[in-house]
């Protein structure tokens, strides 16, 4: 079972927009969609490492703001001709709060 | 030798029938067609428009003499039925009788009279034939109540109502047209009715009515009186099954028929609202000109059956826009979609059964009543649209969007080319007559033969009129939408949309929320359209102008405060170089726009800053936004030897004045004191070069992946005409051109010639374009940097959390 941990308010992170996690695996990206939904996603672009947290939400999915990639919040995929792939991590609302996975925690990704 | 028919009631269902059987079969039978009116067929439907007058009864005959002749039926009007002698075969009016091989009952339905004292006095009458309605027609001045708040009570008090009568209706429910309607709804249909001036009294049970000659009022058991020069009584009818009942046929509420509209005598048949079909009665036309066909397939010995089909229900009152259909009661498993506009008098609700629609009940905008009842019919599953239902078929995306679907929602004199002044109904109107190529259509009514923006909307319209006939339709902005970037603004424009999410709404989006194609360009549109009640969506926008600073390929930013025409001071210069000390700036550059960037500054490290850039006087460069950026400037005649004007002033009171601002593009103004042009004016966006005369403006210059030379514009002696025509293209270029398109890509598209006689020639629409301009000013003359780095916001750069330090913990 996943293990969750809160890292603020719902309402600190705006509306198709996101917020950055600093993390010991290195900085995560807490998307919220236009209907208030969660994704997790390692902060950085499959392509140049550009910082996906300042991309623009539609949908489910972000665009990197360096090169216009477009990633599926669910998978991490990159999609269309571009391949690749970012980390996803379990996240959710809970009562207004954002938990992410606990094993963000760790060091290490093992 | 041919078979006797005899048909028993000249109304609309028996009409129907001799239609369909003497077309087929001219010559099988002769027909002999009793009725109890004195006259033939009319449409009963349409006694509503001639009590309001707005048809007569001449209009409204289906069948007359000439009909009834050239058929050879034998017509035996105003001779009222009054037995069937089954055994012999004959039927027998006062008059005489006539034989039958088959014989056929259509003797309708009678009005349900209410057993109350009065009910009998002169002056009340019901509303099913002319007589009634003529009675009703010669109510003007005079004080008439309807009894029955249905559909023909309020056809009938409408249209006493529009004859000038004070109407009021009493119905015994909570609401009209409960059988139709639910509560909201009939709530809706009562105003409207009421501000038509009629009387509305629900729960109203009738006890009497008054009167000693004829009548006088309506007494209700609430004790209310309602006086009444007519009492017209609509609360029901029932089947006309006197005739049948004596030849003892067999009857339920109707007569019993079968599926072939047979009755339990082989030899009789019966069609209209005197049937029962399966435990049903019909009161609608549509099934009873089923019944029509069916019958007259039967009594050609050809197989029919009868299948009734759900019917909805329309009012037939002008103004009262009414949609009705299936079953919308409450029941386990039922759900409900509604839409509510009380503002404008609409409302929708669909009756859902799983995925299934089961009822429908609209108000004040009926137009997708069909599409809805289509699928109540086919039982099509709505799951996949349930999210865009209620919106009707025009906004169902996915697989088919229809982007004709708005263009068919314009009215006809929505303006489509700007350039011309051409209507939406002229362009319909010139492809109906053959215009059916651009070229043609630009040839007869010069749409879109100017500026040639309009033309996907031109092809639209077309495509409207012709159908597929239309090629070549426009590229849509980006892969969530069929609509060019033009179109969208005169869409913007025309139907009023106010923010992203009704654009897309409203005009088909195909994906949840757009992309970041068509985000930053609707934001853009709808800014510029709605400068004082559009929102700037941040969320919508590029991270340069989310952030106010231009991101770098690490995620560091660079800054760059705005130094006004490029003129500077020591102190601020100070204040440049202790911030780039406090913050550990690893770079410090020129500008080739005259001023001083600050590279690598961290996201946390913007708002503090900014805070202590602001605290220097300095504001945000923009040096990050499609908009005003720099305006670059020489030192002019103040110092130089040659300078002609104060080309610095000039520039520094432009970059006051257009600050920012946002454009389509990125908006580089510069301005040379003389033509050597050491502000380098002729490759800007709009450039000012100063001769010893005066201005010379000229637009249209770019030094990037396209290197342009600009072109003039105009030439004046006066700063400050120089500065309104600038102001004026600015606004023209903010309002017209494409996202993402600078002035020389917009100026190729719309001509120079165009754009000289909007803001150069027309001293009027300048003036306009500037007054225009300053609006939207008022909005966006102001400091980013200075909002966004308060108390408030200035936590919001930094990470939402910072788990390292929990994990040492």
């Amino acid at each position: 079972m996943t293990i969750f941990v809160d890292i603020g308010s719902l309402d600190d992170v705006p509306a198709q927009g996101a917020r950055v996690v600093r993390t010991a695996q290195g900085c995560v990206a807490v998307f919220r969609t236009a209907d208030d939904r969660v994704f997790a996603l390692e902060d950085r672009c499959s392509h140049k490492g550009g910082p996906l947290s300042e991309g623009i939400v539609h949908g489910t999915f972000v665009t990197c703001p360096l090169h216009n990639w477009v990633f599926d919040m669910n998978t991490g995929q990159a999609q269309g001709a571009d391949e690749g792939r970012v980390r996803t991590f379990a996240a959710k609302v809970q009562e207004g709060r954002i938990l992410i996975e606990a094993t963000l925690l760790r060091r290490s990704a093992a | 030798m041919k078979k006797k028919l005899v048909v028993i009631g000249a109304g609309m269902a028996s009409g129907r029938m001799l239609e369909h059987l003497l077309g087929a079969a001219p010559d099988i039978f002769d027909v002999t067609l009793f009725n109890a009116e004195s006259r033939g067929n009319y449409d009963r439907l349409m006694l509503s428009p001639v009590l309001s007058g707005e048809k007569t009864y001449e209009q409204i005959v289906t069948h007359d003499d000439a009909w009834y002749a050239a058929h050879n039926v034998d017509c035996r009007f105003g001779e009222a039925v009054v037995r069937i002698d089954r055994k012999n075969r004959v039927v027998y009016s006062n008059s005489g009788g006539a034989p039958y091989d088959a014989l056929v009952i259509a003797t309708g339905s009678a009005p349900f009279i209410i057993p109350v004292p009065g009910r009998d006095l002169h002056g009340v009458v019901t509303y099913r034939d002319l007589e009634d309605t003529r009675a009703m027609m010669d109510t003007r001045g005079k004080d008439a109540v309807v009894i029955g708040g249905g559909l023909l009570g309020l056809e009938a008090a409408a249209g006493m109502a529009a004859r000038g009568a004070r109407v009021t209706v009493v119905h015994l429910m909570g609401h009209l047209m409960e059988r139709q309607l639910d509560p909201a709804a009939g709530y809706l249909l009562q105003k409207d009715l009421e501000r038509r001036g009629i009387t509305v009294h629900c729960k109203g049970a009738t006890k009497a009515i008054l009167g000693t000659d004829r009548a006088e009022a309506v007494l209700l058991e609430d004790g209310a009186v309602h006086p009444a020069d007519l009492v017209c009584m609509a609360v029901g009818i029932r089947p006309e099954t006197r005739l049948a009942v004596d030849a003892h046929l067999e009857v339920e509420r109707g007569i019993v028929v079968d599926d072939a509209m047979r009755t339990s005598d082989p030899h009789i048949f019966a069609l209209g609202e005197c049937v029962e079909h399966r435990g049903q009665v019909f009161g609608l036309v549509a099934p009873l000109y089923d019944q029509a066909r069916v019958l007259a397939r039967t009594l050609l010995d050809q197989d029919a059956a009868f299948v009734p089909v759900q019917t909805a229900t329309k009012l037939k009152v002008t103004g009262c826009d009414l949609f009705s259909a299936g079953d919308f009661a409450d029941a386990p498993g039922r759900e409900d979609i509604v839409f509510r506009d009380p503002g404008r008098g609409i409302y929708k609700r669909l009756v859902l059964e799983g995925d299934r629609i089961v009822g429908v009940v609209m108000y004040g905008d009926t137009a997708d009543g069909a599409w809805f009842h289509g699928l109540m019919k086919d039982g099509t599953d709505i799951g996949p649209m349930r999210d865009r239902l209620i919106f009707g078929p025009a906004f169902q995306g996915g697989g088919a969007p229809d982007p004709v679907a708005a263009v068919a929602a314009l009215p006809p004199e929505a303006e489509i080319c700007g350039c011309n002044g051409v209507s939406k109904g002229t362009i319909m109107n010139a492809a109906m007559g053959g215009a059916c190529t651009l070229d043609q259509m630009r040839a007869c009514t010069k749409a879109s033969a100017s500026c040639g923006t309009c033309t996907g909307l031109v092809q639209q319209v077309m495509a409207l009129a012709l159908g597929d006939a239309v090629q070549d339709a426009p590229m849509g902005m980006c892969r969530c939408t069929d609509h060019s970037h033009e179109d969208l603004r005169r869409l913007i424009r025309a139907m009023g949309l106010k923010s992203i999410p009704a654009v897309m709404q409203e005009l088909g989006w195909k994906t949840v929320g757009g992309c970041h194609s068509c985000r930053p360009a609707l934001n853009y549109y709808l800014l510029a359209e709605y400068p004082l009640e559009y929102r700037d969506d941040r969320q919508s926008r590029f991270v340069n102008e989310r952030n106010h600073a231009n991101i770098q390929k690490d995620g560091t930013y660079s800054v760059v405060p705005r130094m006004w025409g490029g003129v500077t001071t020591p102190a601020e210069l100070r204040a440049i170089a202790d911030a780039a000390e406090k913050y550990g700036v690893p770079m410090v550059k020129v500008t080739g726009g005259q001023r001083i960037d600050l590279l690598g500054v961290r996201k946390e490290d913007l708002p503090h800053m900014w805070a202590d850039l602001n605290a220097a006087g300095m504001v945000s460069g923009a040096a990050y936004s499609k908009g005003l950026r720099t305006v670059k400037t020489c030192v002019g005649q103040e110092f130089c030897r040659v300078g002609t004007q104060d080309s610095t002033g000039l520039g520094i009171k432009l970059e006051k004045l257009m600050w920012g601002s946002w454009t389509p593009h990125k908006l580089k103004l510069g301005v040379s004191g003389c033509p050597r042009n050491c502000a380098e004016a002729t490759c800007k966006d709009i450039g000012v070069v100063c001769v010893d005369s005066g201005y010379n403006i000229v637009i249209g210059g770019a030094a990037g992946m396209e290197v342009r030379e600009t072109v003039p514009l105009a030439s004046t002696p006066s700063e400050d005409e120089a500065i309104q025509i600038i102001l004026a293209v600015t606004q023209l270029y903010r309002e017209n051109a494409r996202y993402l398109d600078r002035i020389w890509k917009w100026m190729d598209k719309v001509g120079l010639g165009w754009i000289k006689a909007q803001v150069v020639d027309d001293m009027e629409n300048r003036r306009a374009l500037v007054e225009r301009f300053e609006i939207s000013q008022s909005v966006y003359r102001r400091d980013p940097w200075a909002d966004l780095s308060t108390p408030s916001e200035t936590p919001k750069w930094a990470p939402l959390a910072d788990l390292t330090l929990e994990a040492a913990e």
